[in-house]
């Protein structure tokens, strides 16, 4: 009698436990479904098929995956740019955006919340390649090239989007200013949430320099913001298309997957084609996550 | 005993810089008698501080300079616009173009007034839509137990690495089956399933002490006065930086491949309308780039005056 009343509560208990589950996370979880979720798995079925958007798709089975591994003449090249541009963008748009956080986060607050506004400018202003196409034009209109010819360092304008010797750096340099954006931010408001009572416990523990105590407790305090800035500067980094080079870039220096994926996609109309590149990207941009996701995981311990 | 979160004592500045006694909840000091231990944290040199102050203004300036020069750009005159060598702040400052462009904007066949309701609308309910629908499935997905837990965990940090052209066409083909094509639907229900949001809050209520939390259940707080009156307030940072990503995207949002109408369009699209005719229209293309850059900028200054005001988390103990 008694067990019976036990478990009648019991079973009420977990009733307004999944109802109180469902309020909570219902309406996310069923946007986040119906809107991230299933694109991704119809794109996995398209990338399995034939698909102009005019006709009914028809199954071709891996045939996209082997033409782009083995056919695509163009595939090895947006790949190994992808990684070199990941390699470098990635983990140093990442630091920096950390480092000056930090360094933010050390001043007083009255010129910090000045100089957040500074940092975070390029983010808010929005419509950054118009100003990178000025700088970097390739005529003496140009402000790069004008400044340049009036120190008299150059004689003639250089081709900063044509020339493939001056591509790369323009395009990194470009790349890691506007890094500083979304995981700048975060870092910023992360710090804020670190808890300031630690400090004192590890000085009196023997923390001696800022260092260690960026390393011992700030940075294990602010998992789950660095984890979100590596998961976004990955992804970024492994996506990075058009910057303001246009496509195809010339000669085909720095061109990407993106830069691919879009060419199938948005002007040949091959869509399961171009689903394939997107998986090949996903895949990639996964691995990179998951051996950041371990690294972060050891901080601290 | 739930007592919203309290009220920590106006920290004295002295001076310019930092060198003021701390103290916790209650009042009590508590930086003062370990001074020699936790030297840099609190008794910085003000020399270091003037160092970093520096150092970071002149990489400010660099990083600020799109927007001066967005800015300056603005006020010249068309001439102004193209000389050589191109001058980064203007001569002869003039508001022509931002004459021009309100002139072009009172003559457009749906009134200006609309497209600016229509932003503003949007922006505000899908922000509101983003930050709470986030925060409400982060508590249950960071603080409680339950089966699948772990599986949607990891789905969400997935979901984050797939960039948003791989699957823009098969988004496409569920938006119009769900009939949401040329409502403002469009961008409200989407709003409510962003992963990116509910990583970020996740990202803050993690640390969040379960000591504090498990205090007002058995006080006997139900879950909702656990989120609402405990959670929500802790996360002041977390929403207001959220505030800032979601408003700067919906506001700068432009023509959609969703929306039709015209009088459902928004300012952006406009914008870009009046300036998408070229050379002859450079001028007000100036204009519309700064009228667009002042919402943004003003909801960061207002959130991160709140973000650096508060703190309340400084002092609680797991």
């Amino acid at each position: 009698m008694k067990k019976s009343v036990k478990s009648a509560s019991l079973r009420r208990q977990n009733r307004n436990r999944f109802f109180s589950l469902a309020f909570f996370l219902g309406p996310f979880l069923l946007a986040f479904v119906i809107f991230t979720v299933l694109p991704v798995l119809v794109s996995i079925l398209v990338s399995l098929t034939n698909f102009n958007m005019l006709e009914f798709p028809d199954f071709v089975g891996l045939e996209n995956y082997m033409r782009l591994f083995l056919n695509d003449t163009l595939f090895p090249t947006a790949v190994q740019n992808t990684l070199i541009l990941a390699a470098i963008t990635g983990p140093g748009g990442y630091i920096l955006c950390f480092a000056f956080a930090w360094l933010i986060n050390e001043i007083p607050p009255k010129p910090r919340s000045v100089m957040t506004l500074l940092f975070y400018a390029p983010a808010l202003s929005g419509g950054l390649d118009i100003v990178w196409s000025l700088l970097f034009s390739n005529d003496k209109y140009g402000y790069i090239n004008a400044w340049l010819m009036e120190f008299g360092l150059i004689n003639e304008p250089i081709l900063w989007t044509i020339d493939t010797d001056v591509m790369w750096p323009v395009c990194i340099i470009i790349l890691l200013w506007s890094s500083i954006g979304t995981s700048f931010l975060t870092f910023i408001a992360g710090l804020q949430t670190v808890d300031k009572s630690l400090y004192e416990a590890g000085a009196v523990d023997g923390i001696k320099n800022r260092w260690q105590e960026l390393y011992f407790i700030t940075l294990p305090q602010m998992r789950g913001q660095l984890l979100f800035g590596a998961v976004l500067a990955i992804t970024g980094a492994f996506s990075v298309g058009s910057t303001i080079f246009g496509s195809p870039t010339q000669d085909y220096t720095l061109y990407t997957l993106s830069l691919h994926l879009n060419d199938y996609g948005g002007a040949r109309y091959e869509m399961g084609y171009a689903c394939a590149i997107a998986m090949v990207m996903f895949v990639m941009t996964y691995v990179a996550n998951q051996a950041i996701r371990f690294i972060i995981g050891r901080i601290g311990k | 005993m739930i007592t919203k979160k309290a009220k920590l004592p106006k920290q004295e500045t002295v001076g310019f810089f930092r060198k003021r006694p701390k103290y916790d909840e209650e009042g009590r000091l508590i930086y003062y008698k370990k001074k020699k231990l936790i030297k840099t944290r609190v008794n910085r040199s003000a020399g270091g501080d003037i160092a970093m102050i520096l150092f970071l203004l002149a990489v400010g300036v660099i990083m600020v300079f799109p927007m001066v020069y967005a800015i300056s750009n603005s006020f010249k005159p068309l001439h102004e616009l193209w000389l050589f060598p191109p001058n980064l702040i203007v001569k002869n400052p003039t508001v022509s173009n931002y004459r021009d462009m309100f002139t072009i904007l009172s003559n457009t066949m749906i009134p200006f007034s609309r497209y600016l309701f229509n932003t503003l609308f949007i922006t505000v309910v899908a922000t509101f839509l983003r930050i709470v629908s986030a925060s409400m499935a982060a508590y249950p997905l960071s603080k409680w137990q339950f089966k699948g837990k772990k599986a949607i965990n990891k789905l969400i940090t997935t979901s984050l690495m797939i960039s948003a052209p791989a699957a823009g066409f098969a988004t496409y083909l569920i938006i119009s089956a769900l009939g949401f094509v040329d409502t403002w639907l469009v961008y409200f229900i989407p709003a409510l399933g962003s992963s990116f949001s509910l990583y970020l809050i996740r990202g803050f209520v993690d640390p969040f002490p379960d000591s504090v939390l498990e205090a007002a259940r058995i006080d006997g707080a139900g879950d909702f006065r656990i989120f609402w009156n405990i959670l929500m307030p802790n996360m002041k940072p977390a929403w207001m930086t959220l505030i800032v990503f979601s408003v700067k995207d919906y506001w700068n949002q432009g023509a959609s491949i969703y929306i039709y109408r015209e009088e459902l369009k928004t300012l952006n699209y406009a914008l870009s309308q009046i300036t998408s005719e070229g050379l002859a229209r450079a001028g007000v293309a100036t204009a519309t780039s700064v009228l667009m850059m002042i919402v943004p900028i003003l909801t960061f200054l207002i959130t991160q005056s709140n973000i650096i005001e508060t703190m309340a988390t400084s002092g609680m103990k797991d």
